[in-house]
């Protein structure tokens, strides 16, 4: 098993157990995270799974894909750590992962 | 006493209404009534990766359980309402029971529009709505199948995607001369035939249907007239041709409605304390200055929490640019804006290179794009739509400059009037043409 811990925008953190290869925003949707929404179901279509993923966990992501970066231009509060959680998928490597979920999606 | 929140309908938009009555901070009952014995769902890959099989069914809820209960949402599953009562603000179930309400939302959604020919009610023909409508078909969709779909739209073209790839023979028949014709414009329209063809399909347009005869007289093969005489054999028949959106209780109720359910930007319909929200709702779009009923997930989402935020007493009118997509073989088409009463069409990008984007301007202003496997465009004319900014033609086409730069340099004069046309929200036919012919359909949602 993976651990994933999601930090709401008020500073709770819950700590996941999580399956390889299993969606980051279906994760966080089934274990009820707040402030993540997955309306497209995880396409990259809709960019309300927005999350801003540890500084120090960056390097260990894989590279984010065109149409990624192309939807997170409609989050709010884009910055250098910003990812679509449903792009992420739970790896070996992700172990300990932490994403900071936002107050809402736009 | 506890106010109570009724919510009628369990699809994309009932369940974001739900959700969004308790985030606004609505602390009575809410009870969320669906006909179809499971939680709500996401429709749109009903015709994509679940039609595949490569999404796990548990996959499709919206929500599990365990929200709902955490946030107490009652839910009633498989049960129909028959009757509003507003004066005593009471509904009824067809099971008998009764439930009051101080506050009801309509998200009835809609249903398929049913072929209408001699021996449509064949076995061998589903339609694409439900969950339970791909579980009735799933046995018939194999490899080496002869499939024929009916209906050159969304759900048509996905699932002629989906089916050629599984391996089954597939013939698409499209009453229009393009596919899409209702919602795109003949350049994207010829792009998918063209794509559709190379991958296999057998496409016919200008196409109607006349009969459904049984070939066998066993149920077992459907054959499939042609209103141009021919006879196509097919072991799974699936036609999407459209959404009929459910009104009969509203209008029983003496709610407004015309072509949908009547509402104002608030969600509210004619009567007092009901609302409507989703594909079922005929709205006005200050964007558009006009009224539209749409049927997607963005339009089913925004809305319910336009009503939510509503009976929350936080008003917060509904202006959303209406966006929509679709997702065939290795494309993802896009769309951003409603691009009827466009008169310039300007392709950006190569359409050979099955990269690029069509933006549509009516008197050189934007009104809606479809971009293929082309999102930074669809991002940006969301941007430019929902900020009612004016971006130059020859801007738009330019590909020296990047998509996510097309907003940097805007015309400020014509900036100031956001409405492409005048922003009169008048109830006079209002409606768009292609929705009354039934709608932008396409990941379509109860």
């Amino acid at each position: 098993m993976i651990k994933v811990t999601y930090i709401d925008h008020a500073g709770t953190a819950r700590e996941i157990e999580v399956e390889e290869g299993v969606d980051l925003m279906d994760v966080a949707v089934d274990n009820l995270v707040p402030g993540i929404d997955g309306d497209c179901g995880g396409v990259a279509a809709c960019a309300t799974c927005h999350v801003h993923v540890d500084p120090a966990w960056q390097d260990k992501l894989p590279p984010m894909g065109e149409e990624e970066d192309a939807m997170l231009e409609l989050a709010d509060d884009r910055n250098e750590n910003s990812r679509l959680a449903c792009q992420l998928k739970a790896s070996p490597e992700l172990d300990g992962l932490i994403l900071h979920t936002p107050i809402g999606q736009h | 006493m506890t106010e109570t929140a009724v919510i009628v309908g369990g699809g994309q938009a009932g369940a974001q209404a739900a959700v969004s009555l308790r985030q606004g901070g609505f602390t009575g009952r809410v009870v969320l009534i669906g006909d179809e014995p499971v939680l709500p769902y996401q429709r749109p890959p009903l015709s994509k990766t679940y039609l595949a099989g490569e999404l796990a069914k548990e996959r499709l809820f919206i929500k599990p359980a365990a929200f709902y209960d955490k946030i107490n949402v009652e839910r009633i599953l498989g049960k129909t309402v028959s009757a509003i009562d507003s004066r005593q603000q009471v509904i009824s179930l067809s099971s008998g029971q009764c439930l009051s309400y101080q506050h009801l939302i309509l998200a009835t959604g809609g249903r398929v529009r049913q072929l209408d020919c001699p021996g449509a009610g064949h076995p061998r023909v589903h339609y694409l709505r439900t969950l339970a409508d791909v579980e009735a078909m799933q046995s018939e969709f194999t490899a080496g199948a002869r499939m024929v779909v009916i209906g050159g739209g969304y759900v048509g073209l996905e699932t002629a995607a989906v089916a050629v790839k599984h391996g089954l023979n597939v013939t698409l028949l499209v009453a229009r001369p393009t596919p899409l014709g209702r919602v795109t414009s003949p350049e994207v329209g010829k792009f998918f035939e063209d794509v559709h063809r190379q991958a296999g399909v057998t496409l016919c347009c200008n196409t109607g249907v006349s009969a459904i005869e049984d070939d066998a007289g066993d149920g077992q093969v459907a054959a499939v007239v042609t209103d141009s005489g021919y006879r196509v054999l097919a072991d799974v028949v699936v036609v999407g041709i459209g959404l009929l959106p459910n009104v009969e209780l509203a209008e029983s109720a003496g709610v407004a409605c015309d072509d949908g359910i009547t509402v104002d930007e608030y969600g509210r319909t004619s009567v007092g304390n009901i609302y409507a929200a989703g594909d079922c709702a005929n709205h006005p779009n200050p964007i558009y200055g006009r009224r539209l009923r749409l049927e997607s997930v963005q339009n089913a989402v925004d809305q319910g929490k336009t009503v939510a935020a509503t009976i929350c007493g936080k008003d917060k009118p509904y202006a959303q640019v209406p966006w929509f997509w679709s997702d065939q073989y290795d494309l993802k088409l896009q769309t951003a804006g409603i691009n009827s009463g466009y008169d310039q069409a300007l392709v950006r990008g190569d359409i050979a290179s099955r990269s690029f984007a069509v933006f549509y301007l009516r008197e050189g202003r934007l009104l809606a794009v479809d971009a293929i496997n082309r999102p930074a465009e669809f991002v940006a004319a969301r941007n430019i739509l929902s900020k009612g900014l004016s971006v130059s033609a020859e801007r738009l086409q330019d590909e020296s400059i990047p998509a996510k730069a097309l907003a940097d340099q805007t015309d400020p004069l014509v900036t100031e009037n956001t409405a492409p046309e005048s922003a009169q929200l008048s109830a006079q036919s209002g409606v768009q043409k292609r929705s009354q012919s039934n709608a932008i359909k396409h990941d379509r949602v109860a």
